[in-house]
């Protein structure tokens, strides 16, 4: 830890002479929300958030520090004495934290990874309920590393109290997690809260939670912090009615609403585990999402991570940073975050440039194509088939090419079960996939992709993800072309 | 009369803590501790006691 400056060679980020310069001829990307479809002070404030802004998580790392285990109601999906090292989703943890070990944990991130920008309290537990705890976690941070954002996330039952002091401390991103707005359904989803002395619970519990989100809801975007709503949609409590949060949420300012799926299974011991209740089917999923057009705009990247996860999302580096492989002593390398940043910045113009030229040439399609990406960030197929635990979902049709989510096949879901098995699952989530583009792919799985109707490619691997579409596109539409032509 | 933590289902998120009026709640050597010398069980300041209100495991926060 001698060198404080981290040299960019070190960082597995290529040069962008190395890379190539991703071809600006081609690609494209209509609905990431960037620059041009905001106003300047919000892009200032979302540009460098990984959760905030789709565009910025294929650069941007976030770690999430699990120091505030207190929490004010009860979720019939959470169960907080569950702890595993190989669960990925939100309330899960391997290691709670005081905050001055939190604060020296992202001191040793901070140093070690150039891609941090933001550091969130998301539970287990609730971070305005916890706030003590939270508090002096970020002051600590904040007075160390003042480029890093701070950002938390909370049931908002005791959020409306601690609106003066989140605005002064400069958290100006917020997430609240509203599943309903109507108590009928609430009652179902909380069997209790704690609120001023006393423990209420069915509707009353339902109206008491509704009313505190909500005013939090207003009071901060009235004060400029940027609001993003999580909702779990469960099948059959609160599906159809996500649509009314979604436009109850857009009307009080939020920025962003984040519908994802519930994760039930008896091993977890929740309520919802317990009593079978099942989560929805990727299907169901994306239907109450585009039922939610024109409401408030939808986040459709997230990975629900874990509550100590670190990395770019989709990667989780939190098992490298425990409390025990810390350093003694920690220097910080602001340099390398700085250089990163300018890095980021050209790139980001490029591949810009490279979407827009790529929507361009897109041939119109008849029928959105569906393409299967394996990448580890920068906007790029730089991600060999093997070592994929997820993959990025891109449409491509007449109104140009767009990210639309994310299908996970890591060990977890498998059980940790070889190869063979997880093949069987990367089948199962990309059946109604036809492309797969990688950096490289040996010729087991390419047979196997094959043989189920889907074509991997990887002679386009470092071109930007839209770049190299459009030229599957075009080489399609060239073949269709002569075969059309040899056949009349 | 006092209330006791069953501290081999206490999660330790120290809830019961911030919620107890007599401070009577502590963090020791691990495990939270009601100090019975101090516990009122609420009476005559709630409703129901706080650490039992505010307790995610049910039947953590009981009568000793």
């Amino acid at each position: 830890m001698s060198s404080p400056l981290i040299p960019l060679s070190g960082l597995k980020i290529a040069t962008r002479k190395e890379m190539g310069q991703g071809g600006c001829s081609a690609s494209s990307c209509g609905s990431k929300a960037g620059p041009d479809d905001m106003d300047p002070a919000t892009w200032a404030k979302v540009k460098d958030h990984p959760c905030y802004s789709e565009e910025a998580h294929h650069y941007f790392a976030r770690m999430h520090v699990a120091v505030a285990p207190a929490c004010n109601i009860q979720c019939n999906y959470c169960n907080r004495k569950y702890d595993c090292a190989n669960e990925s989703r939100p309330g899960v943890v391997s290691e709670r934290l005081t905050p001055d070990q939190a604060a020296r944990k992202v001191l040793a991130v901070a140093a070690e990874v150039p891609q941090l920008s933001v550091l969130g309290i998301a539970g287990p537990g609730d971070a305005a309920y916890d706030w003590k705890r939270t508090k002096s976690t970020f002051e600590q941070v904040a007075e160390r590393l003042p480029d890093i954002r701070l950002c938390l996330s909370s049931n908002g039952l005791a959020l409306p109290d601690r609106v003066d002091e989140i605005v002064s401390m400069n958290i100006d991103h917020v997430t609240i997690t509203i599943n309903a707005i109507d108590p009928e359904i609430g009652q179902h989803i909380y069997p209790w809260v704690f609120f001023q002395g006393a423990r209420h619970t069915g509707i009353e519990a339902a109206t008491i939670l509704r009313d505190r989100q909500l005013l939090a809801l207003e009071m901060l975007t009235a004060r400029g912090v940027l609001v993003k709503v999580n909702s779990v949609l469960i099948p059959g409590i609160n599906d159809e009615h996500l649509i009314e949060v979604n436009k109850a949420v857009k009307a009080r300012g939020a920025f962003l609403h984040n519908i994802m799926p519930l994760i039930s299974d008896p091993a977890h011991g929740t309520h919802f585990g317990l009593t079978g209740q099942r989560g929805p089917t990727g299907a169901e999923l994306k239907k109450v999402q585009d039922a939610c057009a024109g409401g408030a705009n939808l986040m459709r990247h997230c990975r629900q991570c874990r509550a100590d996860a670190v990395g770019l999302l989709g990667e989780d580096r939190g098992q490298e940073f425990t409390l025990d492989k810390l350093p003694e002593v920690i220097e910080d390398a602001p340099e390398a975050r700085e250089a990163y940043r300018v890095w980021v910045a050209e790139e980001r113009r490029d591949r810009a440039a490279a979407a827009a030229a790529a929507e361009a040439v897109v041939p119109a399609a008849e029928t959105p194509t569906l393409f299967a990406v394996c990448t580890r960030g920068s906007g790029r197929i730089n991600l060999h088939f093997g070592y994929a635990t997820e993959f990025q979902i891109y449409e491509a049709d007449a109104d140009g090419i767009r990210f639309v989510g994310h299908r996970r096949a890591d060990n977890y879901c498998l059980g940790g079960h070889g190869d063979s098995e997880r093949m069987e699952e990367i089948l199962r989530v990309l059946a109604d996939v036809p492309y797969v583009l990688c950096a490289k792919i040996g010729d087991g799985p390419r047979k196997r992709l094959a043989a189920a109707g889907i074509e991997a490619i990887d002679s386009l691997g470092q071109d930007y993800i839209e770049t190299a579409i459009a030229a599957v596109l075009e080489a399609r539409t060239a073949r269709t072309g002569r075969d059309a032509a040899r056949r009349a | 009369m006092a209330f006791k933590i069953v501290t081999s289902q206490c999660t330790v998120c120290g809830a019961c803590e911030f919620e107890c009026p007599n401070a009577a709640i502590r963090f020791r050597k691990g495990a939270y501790v009601i100090d019975p010398a101090l516990c009122t069980e609420c009476e005559g300041q709630f409703a129901a006691p706080q650490c039992a209100s505010i307790c995610p495991v049910p039947n953590t926060c009981v009568p000793a």
